[in-house]
């Protein structure tokens, strides 16, 4: 059974516009997939490889900006913005990763937040590049949503794959080897900078795909939208946290509740404007209860349950 | 020369009031390991004490340093108390638990604070808002003009005297003391029979406090919306970079560093760019400076007594 | 050519010499053992050789070729591995996984890893608990499994550092088994050791370090009758 659990999750999802969902709801389940590829990206780096990003918006909003600037300024398709994100994002990752994996714990994370926010500043003041706050508007391809679906189920598919391929191998190991301890591994014969270097640069592009997606799928981006450390980065962390640090589903099911949960909140008059405070209130009640989240905590979660019912 | 002291004068005014924020910052890194991404965010709650404090009683906000402060200190308590020391002992995958935790209150607290009191720009109006002295006052025949704010003035120097308490505090007390102690050594500390747990409640009270001491000295000179607490934790942890992280003494030349700096680059360069210089200073310590300004303080010690 | 050739080797940390001026050779095939009291510099010393610390002076040679100022992970690519004092098994791992993250150093595929992995398991004796979580060890078996996990990455020397602290005597008599079979395969051992017994069951050559130089080499019946290691150990009142 659990072997076929991923082909059965893979079927259902390929028929699912079939159904004949409402417009809405294939909204919700497109960015879920969407932030499903920003939790599996942001897990081989975080969960992994143990190195705490919170700057993972840069390689987002790279993605997205690689499109929307395509598209804007040298008037071509926005779907040219996939490839150029590749190298971009290759090379932010690799310039980032000089000066951010030299470090370790707290400053990791900072200087991650800080690179991070160096971006959304860098979009909003370099306008004649990216038209500044005003952000940048795009014709969508598709009115219709099932497209864009396939395509982001795509994504999905792509980024999962990767990482099963990479956690499986040589890096895997050497991944979690790096976020067990990295003396050890260093000592080991794990080069732990380049492994390191290699996890940020998959994360990277992985996540910037996820962007120039956003921004052909949405139509409309600016630096709060796509360089927010808020909206974008801690979501990002917030999705793994929600599904399970280092687990292949986790990022998937945090992807699908939070998704969901934004929604939900924003729909509920009065209490839409709270949604931050709800999600700040959930990430600590996650963070408290259950820290490897709800796929790495789930015999805990069932073990709670079975007490209850007994 | 003229544009560029004047620059200079308020750089040096504004480092001050960013080295009381980082000091606040440091003190916790220091004795917790942890970084308080909530930092600014404590700030913020602190202003809007202040601002209500005015705009209800006319309370005079630097006269708030009486109450915002001692309020912060118990909201920074419990926070410890009932949220981050838990999370210290909850076992998990991800170093940085309490990291994440912190930014999940600092989430919060924005929050709560668009929700009760908008994303409205506030400020307290106070009378002496605008007053100045003139360097021609004092010298008529001056060959150049300069002025020195009043409230800017002002709370230069209550941050400075509140640092200079501080460090009496850390030096000379029993308390101040079990909390250097602390931070330096824990097991040893807790061996030595130093309340180890207590010294993270009253060292994260204290952050707090500083904080909120540096927001009433803030809201004179600045405005206040809730977004303005994220902002000024990323100001906390830049100085903290910069001075070396847990240093007092880095956290005071780095906050005048940064303040410098962001004052140079906003006439030079632009406003815009202020807060992207902040992060090239980051960005520059943690490659170039890797331990802060406290690195160098060290070794030009140990030069010394060699 | 001896083995490994540390060179007049000197360390300072903010103005303090923590090695100063060490020389010495280890031979191909042989157990040399650093021994000295507490603070003489031995980890310190496994870490210059390992690639923690570049040496402040002095070079350190690995089968003729400078290896000093490599990174930790190069330096175990030539040959050399080690254990630490303080056991840092890759803890959310199992055992074997653990043993496995080291052995892909010499093999391409994961099944490789694996055999290699499962052999050096059988021979440290963690068969039994290839599938524990490396947390759970207790301390004796965690000290081998940084025995395992060194051997893994298929070294020509392994450093040991302090592989007996701790342990039961029964678990001694295990690990001094495992010794002599590390060195009957012709790997070279250089072990730091406190178990002064252990010490002479096992080693060949006897280095002695105190507050960081060199103050006695030699046979360990030399070394033991040695007045001015006696001085060391024992105080000047002796």
């Amino acid at each position: 059974m659990k072997r076929y659990f991923p082909i059965i999750v893979l079927a259902v999802l390929c028929v699912l516009p079939l159904v004949g969902l409402n417009t809405y709801l294939m909204h919700i389940v497109i960015l879920s997939v969407m932030w499903a590829v920003c939790g599996m990206a942001w897990n081989l780096l975080g969960g992994y490889c143990g190195q705490v990003s919170f700057g993972h918006a840069a390689f987002f909003g790279t993605g997205a900006y690689c499109s929307g600037i395509l598209a804007m300024k040298f008037k071509i398709s926005a779907w040219y913005g996939f490839l150029l994100s590749v190298p971009l994002n290759v090379a932010v990752a690799l310039s980032m990763g000089l000066i951010v994996l030299r470090l370790r714990g707290p400053y990791f994370v900072l200087a991650t937040l800080a690179i991070g926010e160096v971006f959304r500043i860098f979009a909003e003041n370099v306008v004649d590049l990216t038209n500044g706050n005003l952000g940048i508007m795009i014709e969508r391809t598709w009115v219709e949503k099932t497209q864009f679906y396939y395509i982001v189920l795509g994504l999905g598919l792509l980024a999962y794959a990767v990482v099963k391929f990479i956690t499986e191998s040589r890096w895997g190991y050497y991944f979690v080897a790096i976020r067990e301890d990295q003396d050890a591994a260093e000592s080991l014969g794990i080069n732990t900078t380049l492994y390191k270097t290699i996890a940020l640069t998959v994360s990277a592009v992985l996540t910037g795909f996820a962007g120039s997606f956003y921004m052909v799928y949405m139509g409309y981006i600016d630096p709060q939208i796509v360089f927010s450390l808020g909206e974008i980065s801690i979501l990002m962390i917030m999705v793994v946290m929600v599904g399970g640090v280092a687990t292949f589903w986790g990022p998937t099911v945090g992807a699908v509740i939070m998704v969901i949960l934004a929604e939900l909140i924003r729909s509920i008059p009065r209490v839409g404007v709270a949604y931050q405070t709800l999600f700040g209130i959930l990430l600590i009640v996650i963070i408290i209860y259950l820290p490897n989240g709800l796929v790495g905590d789930f015999p805990k979660i069932r073990r709670m349950f079975q007490r209850g019912a007994a | 020369m003229e544009p560029f002291l004047q620059t200079l004068i308020a750089g040096i005014l504004l480092g001050g009031l960013y080295s009381l924020i980082g000091i606040g910052m440091t003190l916790i890194l220091g004795v917790m390991k942890i970084i308080n991404l909530t930092h600014g965010q404590l700030m913020m709650v602190a202003m809007y004490i202040t601002f209500w404090l005015f705009s209800i009683f006319k309370l005079d906000p630097y006269l708030s340093l009486f109450i915002a402060p001692p309020l912060l200190f118990l909201f920074g308590m419990g926070l410890q108390k009932f949220l981050i020391d838990p999370v210290l002992k909850v076992e998990s995958i991800l170093p940085h638990n309490q990291v994440i935790l912190t930014v999940g209150i600092g989430m919060v607290l924005q929050n709560l604070a668009t929700i009760f009191f908008t994303s409205d720009y506030r400020s307290t109006p106070v009378s002496y808002a605008t007053d100045a002295w003139y360097l021609s006052d004092v010298w008529k025949t001056a060959p150049i003009e300069l002025s020195l704010s009043f409230s800017w003035t002002i709370s230069f120097c209550i941050a400075v005297a509140i640092t200079i308490m501080l460090w009496y505090f850390l030096a000379k007390t029993d308390t101040g003391k079990s909390i250097r102690a602390t931070a330096q050594d824990l097991d040893a500390a807790m061996l030595m029979g130093v309340n180890v747990n207590m010294m993270r409640m009253i060292t994260f009270g204290i952050g707090s406090a500083m904080v909120a001491a540096s927001g009433c000295l803030f809201i004179p000179i600045y405005y206040l919306f809730p977004a303005l607490g994220s902002q000024f934790t990323l100001i906390a942890f830049v100085i903290t970079i910069l001075g070396g992280m847990g240093s007092t003494m880095g956290a005071i030349i780095g906050g005048l560093i940064l303040g410098v700096f962001e004052s140079v680059t906003a006439t030079y360069v632009g406003m815009g760019w202020a807060p992207a210089g902040r992060f090239v200073v980051f960005i520059a310590a943690l490659v170039f400076l890797p331990g802060g300004v406290a690195s160098l303080l060290k070794r030009h010690a140990i030069r010394k007594s060699k | 050519m001896s083995l490994l050739n540390v060179d007049n080797v000197s360390i300072f940390f903010g103005g303090l010499a923590a090695v100063s001026n060490v020389s010495f050779d280890v031979e191909k095939g042989e157990i040399l053992a650093i021994i000295g009291p507490n603070g003489a510099g031995k980890t310190t010393l496994f870490n210059i050789v390992n690639g923690f610390y570049a040496p402040s002076k002095g070079k350190v040679s690995f089968n003729g070729e400078v290896i000093s100022g490599l990174k930790p992970h190069q330096i175990c690519r030539r040959g050399l591995a080690r254990t630490f004092q303080v056991v840092k098994p890759l803890q959310r791992m199992s055992v074997l996984d653990n043993v496995i993250a080291s052995s892909f150093l010499r093999c391409d595929t994961k099944a490789k890893a694996e055999a290699v992995s499962r052999e050096v398991l059988q021979f440290t004796g963690l068969t039994e608990d290839a599938d524990i979580i490396s947390k759970g060890l207790p301390l004796g078996k965690r000290k081998r499994l940084e025995i395992a996990r060194a051997l893994a990455t298929g070294p020509e020397l392994i450093l040991l550092d302090e592989s007996f602290a701790g342990l039961n005597p029964a678990e001694l008599d295990v690990s001094i088994e495992i010794i002599r079979g590390i060195k009957a395969r012709g790997i070279t051992i250089m072990i730091i050791e406190h178990h002064m017994k252990v010490i002479m069951a096992i080693s060949d050559r006897i280095v002695v370090l105190n507050h960081g130089q060199k103050i006695a080499a030699g046979l360990p019946a030399e070394v033991a009758s040695n007045p001015t290691v006696v001085e060391a150990y024992l105080g000047a009142e002796h």
